[in-house]
């Protein structure tokens, strides 16, 4: 198939759709507006409902609803309107329902700015609602990747019966880049006959429920959601990595910071330093084992994000003491450049290739 | 022998929590005889509220989605979206509804939303422990207004159904009680009428019942209802609001 030149926020749209998801409930926000706008124009050519709901609370609600009544559905939002759908989606984990929610990020705390940033790092990988819970976490960093993670997400979805998160940032949402839509990998797909679907008289009704008021019955519950998450850290960690064997400084970074520090990288090689690169793919499951790779000799690790320092509490999870870690970051709608990374890179190996 | 009375096919066979004299049990089982007598239990996806009815789901004999508090109408809408052929309610305290719900359901309405809401408004929060609610009438006690609800502090009670009969997609609306067996009869009419509304594809229905809370009001059960009608019928007037037989 011949590739088309598509925006981000559009082709997460179509990706959704090649995916088969037919609903889609949203809330005006900068910057993925094109995204419920794209949703709008396109669901109702294929039988599906777009909705635009009276708020973030309101749209992730109806997805709750949506997924519990079998749909593949979808959600998007950016930073401040991701935290109003806290509620919904520490309902929709504990309910055990499959969804996908985007979070296009831009620059917080608060109202922010609509720039591209990363600071909900902490939000996606920790549970930004109440209560023990895991998102699968997918982090783009391109246009092609992002169509390929939408289109597994709502698989893995279905497979675990667990909300998917694709973290992208600003700039992910705005850009455009040629992608092709391929297919993913054949994965075995329980049926949803947990769904309410009406019991049409021949089976018990189905309740979608996360209540557990036994204090027993509701410690069994997290027990099974966390042996859930331990068969998702099994088998569904995605990391891209580069030269760990023989790297004197390895860069950590997501997303498309990552593209800026490949820049940084090539030219340092240039210049003949040896540098690596670890870059998470899912944010959760985290590829702490990836740092293990990395060789003896190695000086630091330089952790780059568009925050104030997020990721880097999990490359000190990953490292647990064996290396240095460092951190560089931009905030408030601030990109970091390659010359920048560059620097701290030579910073660290203190004068000496 | 003939059957004269039979419990209705859309409850379950659990026992309810409910307090001594509450009549949710009351409203359960109209709304559950209403589901079977219209034919649209096995057909029917319920939503269920965070309040006292929180476990309706155990209760109501279909399939039931357990929604966050207020957020039962979005839930539905969501459900209602990908079922348009099922029946699909909601059924909500005055808590979740009136108070942190308030846009839930107005939107819903606004949307004309094709699902029904069975709203119970017993003037306070039940399952917190009898808390004010924006039901609670001027100068009624509760946990959170011990000195009586003061106008001038916290407004006067709202007031749903007039409020939802303004929005044009609110085809049926109508307030009722259940304080004694010839509104118990009303309630049911009412109830059944605004699942017919939905049935016909006409738009948002919703029924107000007024509701006896005698383990926090601090009645007896027959106190209750003879408060409910001196207090709560004259500030929330009983009839319909919206019907579009006679609206349009």
């Amino acid at each position: 198939m011949a590739k088309v030149l598509m925006k981000g926020n559009e082709a997460i749209g179509a990706a959704a759709i090649k995916a088969g998801c037919k609903y889609f409930f949203g809330y005006p926000i900068t910057p993925q507006s094109e995204l419920p706008e794209y949703m709008s124009r396109e669901l109702p050519k294929i039988g599906g409902c777009f909705l635009q709901a009276e708020s973030e609370i309101a749209a992730i609600n109806m997805v709750y609803g949506a997924a519990g009544a079998g749909a593949r559905v979808m959600t998007s939002s950016s930073s401040p309107g991701i935290s109003l759908k806290q509620e919904g989606i520490s309902y929709i984990a504990g309910a055990e329902l499959p969804c996908v929610i985007v979070n296009i990020m831009r620059g917080g705390p608060g109202l922010g700015s609509i720039q591209p940033s990363q600071t909900d790092y902490f939000q996606a990988t920790r549970g930004g609602g109440n209560g023990d819970y895991k998102l699968v976490v997918l982090a783009p960093a391109n246009i092609q990747e992002l169509v390929d993670l939408i289109i597994e997400g709502f698989d893995i979805a279905d497979q675990y019966r667990n909300p998917v998160m694709i973290l992208g940032d600003g700039m992910i949402g705005q850009m455009m880049e040629p992608i092709e839509f391929k297919e993913p990998k054949k994965r075995n797909l329980p049926p949803k006959d947990w769904a309410t679907t009406g019991t049409g008289g021949k089976r018990k009704p189905n309740i979608i429920n996360s209540l557990y008021l036994a204090a027993e019955a509701l410690e069994e519950h997290n027990k099974r959601l966390q042996a859930k998450y331990k068969e998702i850290t099994e088998n569904e960690v995605k990391v891209e990595s580069y030269n760990l064997e023989d790297a004197d400084v390895v860069i950590a970074a997501y997303g498309t910071t990552s593209r800026i520090a490949k820049t940084a990288i090539a030219a340092l090689e240039k210049e003949g330093y040896k540098v690596g690169l670890i870059r998470p793919i899912t944010l959760w499951p985290y590829p702490y084992d990836e740092f293990n790779k990395i060789s003896d000799k190695c000086k630091g690790i330089l952790t780059v994000e568009m925050n104030s320092g997020q990721m880097v509490d999990d490359v000190k999870i990953a490292v647990n003491g064996r290396f240095p870690v460092h951190f560089f970051g931009r905030t408030g709608g601030m990109i970091p450049t390659p010359n920048q990374i560059a620097e701290r890179v030579k910073e660290i190996y203190g004068g000496e290739k | 022998m003939t059957v004269v009375f039979e419990k209705t096919r859309g409850l379950t066979d659990a026992q309810t929590h409910y307090c001594p004299g509450c009549t949710h049990g009351i409203v359960h089982r109209l709304v559950a005889e209403s589901l079977e007598e219209l034919g649209v239990l096995d057909n029917a996806i319920g939503v269920a509220p965070v309040g006292c009815s929180v476990l309706a789901y155990n209760y109501f004999n279909c399939d039931m989605h357990e929604a966050a508090h207020g957020r039962a109408p979005a839930v539905a809408t969501g459900i209602k979206r990908i079922h348009p052929d099922k029946f699909v309610f909601t059924y909500q305290g005055d808590g979740d509804l009136a108070s942190i719900g308030t846009a839930e359901i107005v939107h819903a309405a606004h949307r004309g939303e094709k699902i029904s809401t069975i709203f119970i408004n017993n003037a306070i929060y039940g399952m917190t422990g009898g808390q004010m609610a924006p039901t609670t009438l001027v100068g009624q006690k509760a946990t959170t207004a011990p000195y009586g609800r003061d106008e001038a502090h916290c407004g006067r009670p709202l007031r749903i159904a007039e409020m939802l009969a303004t929005i044009h997609g609110a085809k049926f609306v109508e307030r009722v009680a259940v304080n004694n067996p010839a509104n118990v009869r009303k309630a049911k009419q009412a109830i059944k009428k605004c699942f017919q509304f939905q049935l016909e594809g006409k738009g948002f229905g919703i029924v107000e019942v007024l509701s006896a809370c005698p383990t926090n009001w601090g009645y007896t059960p027959v106190e209750a209802l003879k408060w409910l009608e001196e207090n709560m019928i004259p500030y929330y007037p009983l009839g319909n609001f919206r019907n579009p037989e006679e609206v349009e």
